[in-house]
């Protein structure tokens, strides 16, 4: 017999004293835009202390007074210290309004949640970073782990489709990674334009041609649902393995801590389990109407 | 095995006020049972039965003094825990800066009277979601401690009822302070009554006539094994889970989303139900906004939105994620169904859709 079964013997746990649902404020103090609808931030605690460290891949919850909170992945360098910044497409009323912030303004910061891309596992092999639009902003934290310890690993080879030229993030890293040893750049756009020379076509084309030597290497994929899903597909054709393979998923979230439903895809809780998933723990999934 | 007459219950009840527990119970209202804070054992419904069927719900006089011959209503207990609207902080605005005050998680002694079996799980169930993972909600778990509870079996199952199929019901076999089985009701009703803690224990040697007779507890099994006998619902759910996890195009969804009207019902009356929102409003002079946690549902379009419009556009793909999720993803996620054969989802339906009949039909042909 328990002490009291009516009453179960219920911890309030939280981590580090933190109450995961009260946001941290932070001070924007740069804002930079990426292209027409795409800008990264960069922020710092208004208390005065670092951010919060993060594993790339993982993401915050954002809240802008008043207006709302949403879930954007972390952009930044995981490894140096700096400021915490996300890269943002304005999409809806909480980006829009994010898109309006001055420096010296305060926005609430919950994080960092989720799983993380397995950089560990590229320790001694090969990366491959597949990436489509603003996909690239959650993997840019690889980049900037592996480019920073670049001995460690073998080759990295980054794979870039974006819509259209104008809106290619990143565009003076892109060149200057691509100038370096450090890695193999190939970006693609959907549609060319005038001043164009690169590749046209969706990013499986790239992958097709990629140089793809080492077995034991890894791909990380980050883009919309269909396009992760023919990359993965090709990566396979290339003779890739199932388990070497890693996306990252996204649903609508409201507490980002695996209590509020939103996020569920099938029995996964992407918030919690998420969003990085090895590519077989939801290939059964990926492709499936409105799951 | 204590007997516990009428005068005991409210004795009961007497010592949990003077310790300082709010007592909730049933009560008659509006034509309906509903979950409210009770004065005294008088103000308990009594000679009351309800007829629940797919979209039905009506309570008739039985005629005799009964104390619990109906079952359930629509609200359930989790609304005492997982508060439908709760403001979790308050966000001030001094020019460009934010200073944020987190709502303070409130404690408080509470006793519930009348808590049937399927709703103890349903209990456990909330606890292992929102209490007992990596995070927990801090205003539950404030709000669930310093909880009393007296369970009543369930005699008179009702029509929508399949706590058997699902091993909840229809007796408590944990979870409570105190258990109650009534035992006749011709003017004369009193209870088979257990201790399940020491404090029940405490209550229950005080307030009872005396210990439980040999035939006490032979009319007690022999209503309770009527009860589970009389089920107005059953489930078949050997290997149901899994059979669900393979029915993402099973045509049923498309034919239950011609009947559907995805007015939320079933999630708000689902005792296990747990998905909920924030909203973000801000006060007239702009300076002031606040966060407030409130009940969601899987059934509108809001709930998937992402870039600008809903992953689960259709009615069809709503329903599939509910009862599935109920039924199957719960195991995944949490070890256990999500679902306690309460049958609230079934009365509540506004066109009487009935879960147990949807499982079965994608189930059954999904098989074949």
């Amino acid at each position: 017999m328990s002490p009291e079964p009516g009453s179960i013997n219920l911890t309030d746990r939280i981590r580090g004293g933190v109450d995961p649902m009260v946001p941290r404020i932070y001070n924007v103090e740069r804002i930079r835009r990426n292209n027409h609808d795409t800008f990264t931030m960069e922020l710092n605690p208004a208390d005065g202390g670092n951010p919060e460290p993060f594993s790339a891949g993982q993401f915050n919850m954002l809240y802008i007074f008043g207006v709302g909170e949403i879930p954007v992945s972390i952009s930044g360098d995981p490894v140096q210290d700096g400021p915490l910044m996300h890269t943002i497409r304005e999409v809806g009323t909480v980006t829009r309004a994010m898109a309006r912030l001055k420096p010296g303004d305060s926005i609430g910061v919950r994080g960092p949640f989720g799983s993380h891309w397995p950089v560990e596992l590229a320790v001694g092999t090969d990366v491959v970073i597949v990436a489509g639009g603003i996909g690239l902003a959650p993997l840019r934290p690889v980049i900037y782990q592996v480019t920073g310890n670049r001995s460690r690993y073998g080759r990295m080879v980054l794979l870039y489709g974006a819509r259209a030229p104008k809106e290619i993030l990143y565009q003076r890293q892109l060149k200057a990674w691509g100038g370096s040893f450090d890695m193999d750049v190939h970006v693609t756009v959907d549609r060319g334009e005038r001043g164009w020379n690169g590749e046209i076509g969706v990013v499986t084309g790239l992958i097709r041609r990629a140089p793809l030597d080492r077995s034991g290497a890894i791909a990380l994929i980050c883009g919309p649902e269909i396009m992760m899903r023919f990359s993965a597909q090709e990566l396979l054709r290339r003779g890739m393995d199932k388990d070497r393979i890693y996306v990252s998923m996204e649903r609508n979230m409201k507490c980002g801590v695996g209590l509020c439903g939103h996020c569920q895809y099938g029995a996964k809780i992407i918030c919690k389990d998420g969003p990085v998933y090895r590519y077989d723990d939801i290939e059964s999934l990926l492709g499936r109407r409105e799951v | 095995m204590f007997i516990l007459e009428p005068d005991g219950f409210e004795k009961i009840l007497d010592s949990l006020r003077e310790k300082g527990y709010r007592i909730t119970g049933p009560k008659l209202r509006d034509g309906a049972i509903v979950l409210d804070t009770i004065d005294s054992a008088a103000s308990l419904p009594r000679g009351v039965r309800d007829h629940q069927g797919p979209g039905r719900y009506r309570l008739e006089e039985t005629g005799d003094d009964s104390w619990f011959s109906y079952t359930l209503g629509s609200d359930s207990w989790k609304k005492l825990f997982f508060h439908p609207i709760k403001p979790l902080f308050k966000t001030t605005r001094d020019g460009g800066l934010l200073q944020i005050e987190p709502e303070p998680p409130r404690e408080g002694l509470k006793a519930l009277i009348g808590v049937r079996p399927c709703e103890l799980q349903a209990l456990a169930i909330q606890d292992k979601v929102l209490a007992e993972g990596e995070f927990v909600d801090r205003h539950y778990v404030a709000s669930r401690k310093g909880t009393f509870i007296v369970a009543v079996n369930c005699t008179v199952p009702g029509g929508t009822c399949f706590c058997v199929s699902m091993g909840t019901g229809p007796v408590a076999d944990r979870g409570y302070d105190i258990s109650l089985t009534e035992l006749g009701s011709n003017g004369a009703t009193r209870f088979v009554a257990r201790a399940g803690s020491p404090h029940g224990e405490e209550l229950l040697a005080a307030a009872s006539s005396g210990k439980a007779g040999e035939s006490d507890l032979q009319l007690e099994a022999e209503l309770l094994e009527a009860a589970a006998g009389n089920m107005g619902r059953s489930l078949d759910v050997e290997g149901l889970a899994a059979a669900l996890a393979e029915s993402g195009d099973h045509p049923r969804w498309e034919e239950v989303a011609e009947r559907c009207q995805a007015c939320t019902n079933c999630t708000m009356a689902c005792p296990t139900c747990y998905c909920h929102t924030v909203e973000d409003s801000t006060d007239l002079t702009g300076s002031v906004a606040d966060r407030t946690r409130v009940w969601d549902s899987c059934f509108t379009a809001d709930h998937s939105y992402l870039h600008g419009g809903s992953v689960r556009e259709t009615r069809g793909a709503r329903y599939r994620q509910w009862l599935t999720h109920k039924l199957s993803s719960w195991h995944d996620q949490f070890g256990g169904s999500g679902c306690t054969g309460c049958g609230r989802c079934i009365t509540w339906c506004p066109v009487g859709i009935d879960i147990t009949e949807e499982a079965q039909a994608v189930r059954g042909t999904a098989r074949g």
